[in-house]
């Protein structure tokens, strides 16, 4: 076997296997002693273990101590997703006196025991997996890793309420905030809004004061009327375009807060329901700059609202056109129809108010209490999402079934509003790739992990707040918009940036320039040296992917944790299982 | 007992997806006169276990398969299909009404379900002079259908038509006594096996004819040419091109190769065919075929495009009176036209133009209004 050499040494490579039981979650599944036998007899390794929860305090000593103890210079531990833990051991190793990179995880609970019942041959795989685990590590090189300096300020683009907050929470915390609003005036859509759920409060006060406060504060610059023509540069060290009456602006940036917002749901695109066709048919952004108008609607005998317009609607148009589809939920239209059908009983008290309904969503705090106080006030909920809308003289008629009578009904109307759900905004595929962000299904902009990186984005030093990354309410949006700012100042107050070191790395000899991988790079991090004529990689830019390393037609570059030795140890141990002397069936007897 | 397995039923038509809503009942223009529920009949199927008895589903029978359920639904669930299938589970077991048996054996035997010969299928055309396309091969197929080839008021459209491509010179030629029924009713009805041996015999004569390009005068053959027909546009080494008649004069006047020198002075509301819209979102060729009429005043009715109201004509029930033959929907939708101080009203349906007419016999409103087939006002102001 040859094996790198260190320090001119010739390098041995010594390895401790840590199997984790993840209590029952892989244990139930895999055949833990097996796995723990048969890695111990694997070429390099000194020493296996397993242990209930290896991710725990007395689960890394035992690490640490055997490092110590037996003098391992290469870890494997096989558990979770290295999404999970990596960090975790690399920290302990690091402990413990060796190179962080001299890790490498298995990972048989995502990958394996979550996945696959109870039996043999998912104890081999569990076994391959670390068998594979095991050759890489034998080759694993130490990295280091590089610190890069930082500007401590922010760009937030959106100045809706969510791009405010973030901006002020920053400004608090003493970092300079840019705004970059699109419109003439800071607010977005709330700034639209009459009242909030669930407590009635008026939203243009709200609204105000956070205006107000941005206007004030010295270390909020906000930009209207402006627009981010291109941004580049890396976490801590960003610049942004900003374009303002055909002036552009270079604005430094060590964290960008996306905000961009939402755009409402286009009813035209439901022909049947007769918006722009029926004046006594509004959307509920509609109703409420009416409301907040105050502006007299004559007053209605009968007003229905219909929810779910343009929500959890895989066919929207006639004919079942799947690229309007907006199949998810709006999360809000619920309870801004049980606020507007509340307001309209109270404006008008001789009306009957009548709300379709699907499915009353009212999870949020104070939401269901809200619920209950519309029927109170007389609202009359009906269960059926209606067909249609036609004309009958001076009023329309909402067309529907009563599921819960099993009837068609016909309700006569002075007034329809129709709950409108939130979509992506038009621009959302420019604003992505400006900034290299991925989109999900639904086409907002996607977290880097639904529940434990929620408003972080795959581009470090880019995060996320309000409805640009889902639909939400203000509350959500204001707590979304917090976090971004926290996670934000994680970097700006560190005043430094760790850099990770597995990143691609080119062998100037094979190098010809030919630039295919700069082509393919979604980061751009490979440029042309200008002098050399061949590519350079900003090791700050890099995030590892290796697209580039596949791309090379000459195989000149090669990504550090990743490169082809590795990758091909691992391919052979997992190839080469049925030829590998030990089967599985031997491993009892061991 | 005439039961189905609910479960793989429900399975293979998707109907697992459905939140009852009440959309595709909401909107149901049989819901509003019969027991027929498609919500409520998706439900049961679902709750049913896996034995689901459609024995007394009588309402089964009025669907007219006007697809305004599918149209409407948020999760694609397609009820009318689910009716057809459990028509033909019915059909399967021989549990067939008269009426439709014999429309079924007529179409076996003769080529259409009207109980008609074969030999009288091109009498329409014997004096006007139509290119055979066995013998003379042309651009188009001119595929006529059966209410057009041998219902009197059919004719006049099929004559009209003729009168009207000719005057563009399109080169088009029909398949006279051997042109068979396109079986879309015969699929509505639940015949699934006469509906597969009728395309087979179809595709197999139009692959023999090299036939490339065609048009239909009922929006029912297109869309069962179109959409059925797998083999045909899908399958066939060059591919069929299916286009409805309306499409085909729309091209023409955009072309400017069909020019109106007369005149329509009249007021025009145009009724549009489930099968032509809501089935394949044809609205806008028939309009401006109708608006590039010299003179002709077209208003629209409050329900048109996506939600015109049915005729009742499809989905087999032109020979199937349906469980309350009492309130017509032709009858309602005449009235809608009425409303709209329409002279004329114009559809591009050969089932739609048999059913207003009779509503507007039945309504006495004859010196009021008139049904007529939008080739019919073309070859008027030719």
């Amino acid at each position: 076997m040859t094996l790198q050499q260190t320090q001119g040494k010739p390098f041995t490579p010594r390895i401790g296997v840590y199997i984790c039981h993840c209590g029952i979650n892989i244990a139930a599944t895999v055949d833990i002693t097996a796995v723990t036998n048969y890695a111990s007899h694997l070429h390099g390794v000194v020493v296996a273990r397993s242990y209930t929860y290896m991710c725990s305090d007395p689960g890394q000593a035992l690490i640490k101590n055997d490092i110590a103890g037996h003098n391992l210079n290469r870890i494997v531990v096989a558990s979770c997703s290295p999404r999970m833990h990596e960090p975790t051991f690399r920290a302990a190793i690091a402990e413990a006196g060796l190179n962080p990179y001299c890790l490498e995880m298995a990972n048989i609970r995502e990958q394996c025991s979550w996945v696959h019942p109870q039996g043999m041959a998912t104890t081999k795989k569990a076994i391959q997996l670390v068998s594979a685990a095991v050759a890489k590590a034998a080759r694993l090189e130490p990295l280091q890793t590089r610190q890069v300096s930082i500007t401590p300020t922010a760009v937030v683009i959106g100045g809706g309420i969510a791009g405010m907050q973030s901006a002020l929470d920053l400004a608090e915390a003493g970092f300079q905030a840019t705004i970059v609003e699109r419109a003439a005036q800071p607010g977005g859509h709330a700034a639209q809004f009459y009242r909030t759920f669930p407590t009635l409060e008026p939203a243009g006060a709200l609204v105000h004061e956070l205006v107000e406060r941005v206007n004030h504060h010295p270390r909020v610059n906000l930009m209207t009327e402006a627009e981010v023509a291109d941004v580049s540069g890396y976490v801590g060290n960003f610049r942004v375009k900003v374009k303002h009456n055909e002036e552009t602006t270079d604005v430094p940036a060590g964290a960008i807060i996306v905000a961009t917002g939402f755009e409402i749901f286009d009813p035209h695109l439901k022909p049947e329901l007769g918006y722009g066709r029926y004046p006594q048919v509004v959307t509920t952004l509609d109703f409420e700059q009416t409301l907040n108008q105050q502006s007299a609607i004559n007053n209605p005998k009968s007003v229905v609202f219909i929810q779910c317009v343009g929500s959890r609607d895989q066919a929207v148009g006639c004919g079942g056109d799947k690229s309007q589809a907006r199949p998810y939920c709006s999360r809000v239209c619920c309870m801004v129809t049980a606020k507007q059908a509340r307001l309209t009983c109270e404006k008008f008290p001789n009306a009957n108010v009548t709300v379709f309904y699907m499915d009353v969503r009212a999870f949020g705090k104070g939401f269901e209490e809200f619920y209950d106080q519309a029927r109170e006030d007389g609202v009359i909920y009906r269960r059926g999402n209606p067909s249609e809308i036609i004309k009958r003289g001076d009023r329309v008629v909402v067309r529907a079934e009563d599921t819960l009578l099993g009837e068609q009904v016909e309700i006569e109307a002075d007034l329809v509003v129709l709950a409108v759900g939130m979509t992506p905004r038009a621009d959302s595929e420019t604003v992505a790739q400006l900034l290299k962000l991925s989109r999900s299904g639904d086409g907002f902009f996607m977290e880097a992990h639904p529940k434990l990186r929620p408003v972080d984005t795959s581009m470090a030093g880019v995060f996320l707040a309000g409805c640009c990354q889902a639909p939400k309410d203000i509350a959500d949006s204001i707590s979304q918009a917090r976090a971004a700012a926290s996670a934000a100042m994680i970097p700006l107050m560190r005043g430094q940036v760790q850099v990770d070191a597995a990143t691609s790395f080119i062998d100037e000899e094979l190098c010809s320039g030919c630039g295919q991988c700069a082509d393919c790079c979604n980061f751009s991090a490979l440029s042309l040296h200008p002098v050399r004529g061949k590519m350079t990689v900003n090791a700050v830019l890099c995030q590892g992917c290796g697209a580039c390393a596949t791309a090379c037609p000459s195989k000149a570059i090669k990504v550090h944790q990743f490169t082809f030795e590795q990758i091909m140890a691992q391919m052979d141990a997992l190839t080469d299982w049925y030829g590998i002397p030990l089967a599985v069936e031997m491993v009892e007897a061991v | 007992m005439l039961q189905i397995e609910s479960r793989q039923f429900a399975k293979e038509r998707g109907l697992f997806a459905c939140i009852q809503c009440g959309k595709c009942t909401g909107g149901c223009p049989m819901a509003m006169k019969t027991k027929l529920n498609p919500r409520a009949l998706i439900y049961r199927v679902l709750i049913a276990g896996n034995g689901f008895n459609l024995e007394g589903r009588e309402e089964l029978w009025d669907c007219t398969t006007c697809s305004t359920c599918y149209s409407r639904c948020p999760k694609q669930v397609n009820p009318m299909e689910a009716i057809v299938a459990m028509r033909s589970a019915i059909v399967e077991k021989g549990r067939i009404h008269p009426n439709v048996k014999m429309a079924l054996e007529s179409t076996f035997r003769n080529g259409n379900p009207l109980k008609m010969p074969r030999s009288d299928r091109d009498l329409w055309a014997k004096d006007l002079q139509v290119k055979a396309l066995a013998d003379a091969g042309a651009e188009y197929l001119y595929y006529v259908g059966c209410t057009p080839s041998y219902d009197p008021r059919g004719q006049k459209v099929a004559r009209a038509l003729v009168q009207v491509l000719g005057s563009a010179g399109v080169d088009f030629g029909i398949l006279g006594n051997d042109e068979n029924c396109c079986a879309s009713e015969v699929r509505r009805l639940g015949e699934a096996g006469l509906f597969e041996a009728i395309v087979e015999e179809n595709t197999e004569m139009f692959k023999e004819l090299g036939v490339e390009k065609m048009f239909t005068i009922s929006p029912h053959c297109f869309n069962v040419f179109k959409n059925d027909y797998r083999s045909i546009e899908a399958g066939a080494k060059s591919g069929v091109q299916v286009q409805h008649y309306t499409q085909v004069l729309a091209g023409l006047v955009k072309d400017g190769r069909l020019k109106f020198n007369g005149s329509f002075e009249k007021k025009v509301t145009y009724h549009d065919p489930c099968y032509l819209g809501k089935h394949n979102g044809i609205f806008d060729e028939p309009r401006d075929v109708l608006a590039n009429i010299p003179g002709l005043d077209l208003i629209e009715m409050d329900r048109s495009r996506e939600k015109s109201l049915c005729c009742e004509g499809g989905g087999g029930r032109m020979f199937l009176e349906g469980t309350n033959p009492g309130t017509r929907l032709a009858q309602m939708r005449v009235k809608e036209a009425l409303d709209t101080g329409a002279e004329i009203l114009a559809t591009a349906c050969p089932f739609c133009l048999l059913t207003l007419d009779e509503a507007v016999k039945h309504l006495n409103v004859e010196d009021k209004l008139r049904v007529l087939d939008i080739a019919e006002i073309a070859a008027q102001a030719l």
